[in-house]
């Protein structure tokens, strides 16, 4: 079974994880659409190490992981205070 | 023995001409270079020379040709898509593969068996007859059956799916098609070759080169390369290409995997697709059955394959087929493959001029094959997008034009 080795709660199975994609800083309100469109659609892509949220079904949680892309190892979870950016800011 | 084999009995063996020309240094200038030596780019380098008389074409492959996502696919043909656009393509694409063995003179195997994408609820035979409405609109022969003309068509399936999802209905696609991928990146390559292309494999392109604004060459791992023109064409590799030129795309690469069983006789002569199984399976000339699923669940570059994918597909195999449980497993791989959010392709001119890209093909790539290479041939030549792939174009991601393609591309490849 493939697993997730996630550093706050140990090596899960992938089954009970949701994939949230890649984390992306959302654009400042009133910001232009070529920005907003940016932000919706556009992606990292190349291979490399990947912020990443990562849904924990079985105890609701939500993580945000760094992985990398080409070996899928879990490098570390990233706690909340650095993510700050991926709520708007005002 | 064959009058063929007589002659060369009388004659040296060294001078009969090899499949493909022996290859060439590389130039230092080419009016066109193609990254990617796999099918759309090499149907490409055939309809530059073949319909526009640039010759003058390198294709660039890292690795050998066909061997990315060219012969990683589960070879299926077909057009019952759901928007107007995706239809017009791919029917496009249909008439070309129709008459591809005779005009490239090489056997592609090419096999018409129909094709049910099966609906389990009613919600997914609604989606069946949408379809079915825009694909008789444009003139593709689809059509919604009920569970008793699959059942004749395939008596072997259990349409109650072992007490799970039963099979209400499906949308059938009589042109349908499989494929012999290998054999379509062969057959590609010589033609191409013939009208006086280079394919150079074994040839990573390391750099692109740009000068106000423009594309003036590549660098490579044999050393630079100027030419007018760059046509990417590397599917799962499409973000390391672009980021070369700081292009953003929506492009993320997802594994997708398949397997083959070992071969029994022949009891499945038709293509199923079940969307609410997130299966696919059709058996091939040799009697295997060749079965896919929908793509990881994650972000991955890599090619390797996992048992959680084939647990998951025997599991949802044996509902439709329960006799299938006891065949082994002879080969599972895995291609990487360049996901768009609409499901549908991102194709043409692109911000950089001189640059093209034949990108976000995703799980629905092979299909396209011929279609791909010759309007992205066109529009190559004419430095604007042919009207096919117009709806394609990258610029639909930053004014919201998207072309929503997933209820017809995502499991049913």
């Amino acid at each position: 079974m493939k697993r997730i080795d996630c550093p706050e709660i140990g090596p899960r199975p992938i089954d009970e994880f949701t994939y949230g994609g890649e984390v992306r800083r959302p654009p400042q309100a009133g910001a232009d659409t070529a920005a907003l469109a940016d932000y919706v659609f556009n992606r990292a892509g190349a291979p490399g190490v990947l912020r990443e949220w990562w849904h924990h079904d079985p105890s609701g949680r939500w993580f945000v992981l760094e992985r990398d892309t080409r070996t899928d190892t879990v490098l570390r979870s990233v706690p909340i205070t650095e993510v700050a950016h991926a709520v708007p800011t005002r | 023995m064959s009058w063929k084999l007589f002659k060369l009995g009388l004659t040296s063996p060294e001078n009969e001409p090899r499949f493909f020309p022996e290859e060439k240094p590389l130039a230092s200038h080419y009016d066109v270079v193609i990254i990617g030596g796999g099918g759309h780019g090499l149907a490409c380098a055939y309809y530059l020379a073949k319909e526009h008389g640039i010759t003058r074409v390198a294709v660039l492959e890292q690795g050998y040709l066909g061997g990315g996502n060219t012969g990683r696919n589960t070879t299926i043909v077909r057009s019952n898509y759901l928007t107007s656009e995706g239809v017009k393509f791919y029917d496009a694409s249909v008439k070309l593969w129709e008459n591809l063995s005779g005009d490239l003179d090489i056997n592609l195997f090419y096999s018409t068996r129909g094709h049910f994408t099966l609906a389990h609820s009613d919600d997914a035979m609604r989606t069946m007859r949408w379809r079915a409405e825009v694909n008789k609109h444009h003139g593709v022969d689809s059509e919604v059956v009920d569970r008793d003309a699959i059942a004749r068509a395939v008596p072997t399936m259990d349409l109650d799916c072992g007490g799970g999802p039963a099979v209400h209905g499906a949308l059938y696609h009589a042109p349908g098609s499989v494929v012999r991928h290998d054999a379509v990146a062969w057959g590609y390559a010589r033609a191409a070759a013939q009208r006086g292309v280079e394919i150079h494999q074994q040839t990573a392109v390391t750099d692109i080169h740009t000068a106000g604004g423009r594309v003036t060459g590549v660098a490579t791992s044999r050393g630079d390369i100027s030419c007018d023109a760059v046509v990417s064409m590397v599917a799962g590799y499409t973000p390391r290409i672009t980021d070369m030129l700081d292009l953003p795309t929506p492009i993320e690469i997802y594994p997708l995997q398949a397997c083959v069983t070992e071969p029994v006789k022949p009891f499945l002569d038709t293509i199923i697709v079940s969307g609410s199984l997130h299966v696919y399976v059709s058996q091939s000339s040799r009697g295997e059955l060749v079965m896919g699923s929908a793509v990881d669940p994650a972000v991955l570059h890599s090619t390797r394959s996992t048992f959680e994918f084939v647990e998951g597909l025997a599991d949802h195999i044996v509902d439709m087929f329960p006799f299938a449980g006891r065949l082994r497993l002879l080969r599972q791989w895995a291609g990487m493959a360049d996901m768009t959010p609409d499901f549908a392709p991102i194709m043409g001119t692109t911000p950089v001029d001189g640059f093209y890209l034949d990108s976000g093909w995703g799980t629905w790539g092979f299909k396209a094959t011929p279609i791909s290479g010759q309007t992205m041939a066109a529009t190559v030549a004419a430095k604007r997008n042919h009207e096919l792939i117009e709806p394609f174009r990258l610029g639909r991601f930053a004014d919201f034009q998207l072309v929503g393609e997933k209820g017809a591309a995502s499991v049913g490849h």
